[in-house]
């Protein structure tokens, strides 16, 4: 079979990947899920855990150590048994908490910290980049076996295939992968590829197991005894190496970042878990039933030295099966480019959230306001992070030159990524697990790893010299990278493993206890823990206003009441409501972070109004206990500074106060000086007059008769202001008792004008009644609003400067209330009097004809106001017009 | 002999009544305004020996009369006594400072208005 | 757990499912020890083979069971325990 017909089939399957894809997408932007969201595809999409490592490793494995590569089908499969315990609280967090990575998860439970992001995508991306490599050579290879027919090709064109390998995968990766905008997004059209793949690749292994052993090996009982026939037949797992990759593989299950991706960030369903629980052991039972056949029968008809890690190719080829071959190497295709996919989806949400993101935000501080703008560049790092990371994977595989054992490099990544296993099991279900401990528990195994495991798998002659392997770095032999502390013996996996885990728990433990968590931390941490006990059957905050609600209660604790709600009552009014609750726009939600950021930060202020907003895993009280917390923590730290501010706040309390002072005393300065010039103005008539009749001056008997009635009447006047003054002063300091009954408004009326029935000087004033309006019937003091309507009559008698006088009085009714109008036909008010006409002492014009002291109107405010109604000047009537409004009736009665 | 002239800006009809009676029986003629606004015109137009002047006047205050007064050279030296209710210091301070001849409070006595009368024009 | 008072149906459903979910739990444990048996195999008398079907059925008995539990489990997440005291719930812990 040629190899062009190989590198066309290879394209056809790749194009028919892509079309499945598309359609898939397609389907999803159309609603139409259907089986696309169904837990089989779901189950399939979690076998990119088989990669080509396995595919073709696993054999391999077999024919070295026999049994013992079952280890790594074991973990995930007590891990899927399991789910109830882990996954299901795992996948439930994801949900709630929209995680988008493994880096994601771990940042976000220890409150939101990018460092701890930064720490695990580094840790992801230097334990991936291997295991990409791993997978461009184990294409390559299997190219290589049918270009070459089993003959080497030269290196140069194997890195040339891996080149085009990696393009296209990243080509791939990037059309699909990068398609939605919202990282929390499922990839269905990735997902319903790789569940394609899932199919092909099991698919190609069973054909190649049945074949072996129902063709090839004559029967299950004959392949039986040819098991025990052959060179691995004797059982030798050593029980710390079983144990250690029993344990690895369950843990790699859990914190790879691309089986994160599919088992969690991709989980469309909850409940898919439950037919993964079985589907999945199943799927993985499959793949490795026939894998010790296949071994031992590429042991036993292939060549001596011919590489077990491709006998599941080799074999068919051998016995001339060329389209069982193409089948195997599709499996294995599909193994690898799924893998490849998957693991640079999650290398990149990670690279771009938690490293490119924070970097580029804070290269232009508080200018990324528009949205837009953001999800460009978090799309354009997410293709470039595709990119990137493909490239080192490519590159890693030309350095490194393509080693022979694909196990241990696949073992290395396991041990590297395992490291994040503590954090990730003690935050979601250990409350008192904190940022420092996982911060120092991670770096801990990490660096351990590094020594133990990396650096070592670059060779004796790589990264380390033989020197330091032998004696250790500086010869100190306690620090030799495969017998840390003087244990020598070990097997360097089991080696590794356990140090780095060991260490990396007991630190993280350590130092979770010792240290304090940030108010953050704490409301992240119980919202993992206790994931279950908020989000299960409790919907939620539904309607929009108890959002808006609660925000404005978590507001005020943050930033005081009065700020909190001059925001919100200033948001509500830009949107045309009154009052304090504004509709929960996602502009408001943004001005709200920004606000709350300056108290608490712009991390905590994010996880909070996600808290309410998103809202279903904490309750709000638990959000109180926080925001108190913080406040405290704020006060607490901000003590001294608050102390100095005290004297700057108490400086100014007493400027103002003084202000105040001020400004009432220049206030009591002008009405002393009116009632001054009130009184004395009476008395220096008074006072002349009278000297004038004392002193006997020659004046006729009508002088003496006008004088003294001029003495009397200034009497009167003097008596008049006193009583006015008095009055005002009682009325404003509120000790007034009305005496309240039922009148009508036309016996008050009646009273009104009789009293001011005098004849005074000018022409008579006509007074309009409205008699059917006047029947209203109210409860009041009526004389104190016969008082008020005297004041207003007698003022229209007073200054109405038209040749008619004529006052109209109409009563309405206006939003329930009973209004009585004064209007005459005068020249009116001018404006700029009308807003001082109730002051005391305002008098507008010249006022002679007044004979009042300017009180009249304060005091007919006064009265409106305790009766329960008011007084208003209304303009534009023709001439003075007064509104009286009378408070609204009670109900009448019969 | 003319009889001496003073004119009385007052708005208070009884203050006006009084003051005429006093200062018309000891030979003087009085004559009245009671606008704030047009009293500068009056006074140009009248040129009385003696201006006797309220503060609370309507529309102009008697400050604002007295200091236009005092920056026309025709009425420069124009005698004025200021009257007023409001009797504080500052309101006095003022009037002194604006260049009045003299300042009294109301309510004055008869006598004590009279000879301030004679005294300013004599 | 069966409040006297209860409805006797009731009860004994949220009793069901609580045991269920502590088998849930249970059983990658179980599990967890059977894949550790062949540790205790002696290196030189056992067989590759004999091994491999150890492995396997227990591996298939596994499997077996979880799949049997799927089902109550898979409901039992849908519509949460209605029996169950509000708080914590039989569910955690």
């Amino acid at each position: 079979m040629s190899f062009d017909v190989l590198v066309t089939l290879c394209l056809a399957y790749v194009l028919l990947l892509f079309a499945v894809a598309f359609w898939a997408d397609k389907r999803a932007a159309r609603g139409r899920m259907g089986w696309i969201r169904s837990p089989a595809v779901y189950t399939l999409s979690l076998s990119i855990y088989c990669t080509a490592w396995t595919f073709y490793g696993a054999v391999g494995y077999a024919a070295r150590s026999g049994m013992e590569f079952v280890t790594i089908y074991l973990g995930p499969t007590l891990v899927m048994v399991g789910w109830w315990t882990v996954l299901r609280r795992l996948v439930r967090i994801g949900r709630i908490q929209r995680i988008t990575s493994v880096a994601d998860l771990i940042s976000s439970r220890y409150g939101k910290s990018n460092l701890l992001g930064v720490l695990v995508t580094v840790l992801a991306v230097v334990g991936t980049t291997p295991y990409i490599a791993l997978q461009l050579q184990s294409v390559t290879l299997s190219f290589d076996v049918f270009a070459g027919g089993g003959v080497r090709a030269d290196g140069d064109s194997l890195t040339q295939t891996a080149l085009f390998i990696a393009g296209g995968l990243a080509i791939f990766t990037i059309v699909f992968g990068t398609r939605n905008l919202d990282a929390n997004e499922r990839h269905h059209g990735v997902v319903t590829a790789i569940a394609v793949e899932a199919v092909v690749k099991l698919v190609a292994l069973l054909a190649v197991g049945i074949f072996v052993v129902f063709v090839a090996g004559g029967g299950a009982g004959a392949t039986l005894e040819a098991i025990d026939a052959s060179e691995i037949s004797e059982w030798h797992a050593g029980p710390a190496r079983w144990m250690t990759m029993i344990f690895l593989s369950g843990a790699a299950f859990l914190c790879l970042p691309r089986m994160f991706q599919v088992m969690v960030v991709e989980n469309s369903d909850e409940r898919h878990l439950a037919i993964a629980s079985w589907a999945f052991p199943l799927y993985l039972f499959l793949m490795s039933l026939f894998v010790v056949p296949i071994a031992v029968v590429g042991l036993d008809v292939l060549p001596e030295g011919a590489n077990p890690d491709l006998f599941v190719l080799t074999i068919p080829l051998a016995y001339d099966r060329d389209a069982l071959a193409m089948l195997a190497f599709l499996g294995g295709f599909s193994s690898a480019t799924s893998m490849v996919i998957v693991a640079a989806i999650a290398l990149s949400t990670m690279v771009s959230n938690h490293i490119v993101m924070p970097i580029w935000l804070n290269a232009r501080k508080g200018g990324a306001t528009v949205s837009g703008d953001v999800r460009t560049v978090v799309i354009q790092a997410r293709r470039l992070s595709i990119a990137g990371v493909l490239a080192l994977g490519y590159l890693y595989y030309v350095f490194s030159g393509g080693g022979t054992a694909l196990a241990a490099i696949g073992l290395i990544s396991f041990t590297g990524l395992a490291q994040v296993l503590p954090a990730m099991l003690g935050g979601i279900f250990w409350r008192g697990a904190t940022r420092a401990g996982a911060a120092a528990g991670l770096s801990a195994g990490f660096a351990i790893w590094l020594w133990t495991s990396f650096l070592p798998s670059f060779g004796e002659a790589g990264l380390l010299s033989a020197s330091v392997f032998t004696d250790g770095p500086f010869g100190l032999s306690l620090l030799r990278p495969q017998a840390l502390f003087g244990i020598e013996g070990l097997d360097p996996v089991v080696h590794s493993v356990l140090w780095s885990l060991l260490v990396n728990a007991v630190i993280f433990c350590l130092v979770s206890v010792l240290t304090f968590p940030t108010p953050v931390e704490r409301l992240q941490g119980a919202a993992f823990v206790n994931v279950f006990r908020y989000s299960e059957g409790a919907p939620g905050w539904t309607g929009s206003a108890v959002e808006a609600e609660d925000l404005l209660m978590m507001s005020q604790r943050l930033l005081g009441t009065a700020e909190a709600q001059l925001l919100f009552e200033g948001e509500a009014a830009g949107q045309g409501k009154s009052g304090y609750i504004p509709d929960v726009t996602p502009a408001f939600l943004e001005k709200l972070e920004r606000k709350l950021a300056g108290s608490v930060g712009a991390a905590t202020a994010h996880a909070m109004l996600l808290q309410i907003t998103g809202g279903v895993s904490v309750t709000v009280e638990d959000l109180m206990k926080v925001a108190d917390e913080a406040q405290q923590i704020l006060e607490y730290s901000s003590q001294l500074e608050a102390k100095s501010q005290e004297l700057g706040r108490t400086a100014r309390q007493l400027k103002e106060a003084n202000d105040k002072l001020v400004a009432l005393s220049v206030q009591k300065d002008g009405f002393l000086s009116q009632i001054s010039h009130e009184l004395r103005t009476p008395m220096t008539s008074i006072r002349s007059f009278s000297e004038i009749l004392m002193h006997g001056e020659t004046m006729t008997p009508e002088e003496r008769q006008r004088y003294s009635s001029i003495i009397h009447d200034e009497t009167i006047r003097l008596t008049r202001l006193l009583d006015d003054l008095l009055d005002l002063s009682v009325l404003e300091n509120g000790q007034v008792t009305l005496n309240e009954a039922d009148w009508t408004l036309e016996a008050i009326l009646d009273r009104a004008v009789a009293a001011t029935e005098r004849a005074g000087p000018g022409p008579a004033m006509t007074i309009d009644r409205d008699r059917a309006g006047e029947r209203t019937r109210i409860r009041t003091d009526g004389d104190r609003l016969a008082q008020v309507f005297i004041n207003l009559i007698a003022n229209a008698q007073k200054y109405c400067d038209a040749d008619a006088p004529r006052l109209r009085i109409v009563v309405r009714e206006r939003q329930g209330r009973p209004v009585v109008d004064f209007m005459d036909n005068g020249s009116g008010i001018p404006q700029k009097a009308q807003a001082v006409i109730f002051e005391k002492f305002a008098r507008v014009s010249d006022h002679r004809a007044a004979g009042g002291a300017g009180l009249g109107l304060a005091i007919c405010r006064e009265v409106m106001h305790r009766l329960g109604g008011g007084i208003a000047y209304l303009p534009g009537q023709g001439g003075a017009a007064f509104r009286v409004t009378l408070p609204r009736r009670q109900a009448e009665a019969a | 002999m003319t009889a001496r002239r003073v004119l009385l800006i007052e708005d208070e009809p009884n203050i006006i009544e009084a003051i005429r009676f006093i200062l018309s029986r000891d030979g003087w003629r009085v004559d009245t305004h009671s606008d704030g606004e047009t009293a500068l015109a009056a006074i140009r137009t009248r040129a009385p020996d003696l201006v006797i002047l309220d503060v609370m006047l309507p529309n102009r205050s008697g400050y604002d009369i007295l200091h236009d007064l005092r920056r026309d050279a025709a009425t420069k030296a124009l005698p004025v006594l200021m009257l007023t209710a409001r009797g504080q210091k500052k309101d006095r301070d003022l009037a002194e400072k604006l260049g009045v001849s003299r300042f009294m409070t109301k309510p004055f006595s008869n006598s004590e208005i009279l000879s301030t009368v004679r005294e300013l024009v004599g | 757990m069966a409040r006297p008072g209860d409805p006797k149906f009731l009860a004994r459903a949220g009793y069901r499912r609580r045991r269920m979910a502590d088998a849930a739990r249970l059983v990658p444990l179980i599990g967890a020890v059977l894949m550790l048996v062949p540790v205790l195999w002696p290196g030189t008398e056992t067989r590759t083979s004999g091994a491999m079907i150890y492995v396997f059925v227990t591996w298939a008995g596994l499997i077996a069971v979880i799949g049997a539990m799927s089902r109550p489990l898979g409901r039992m997440m849908r519509d949460p325990d209605p029996g169950a005291e509000p708080a914590p719930a039989g569910d955690e812990d």
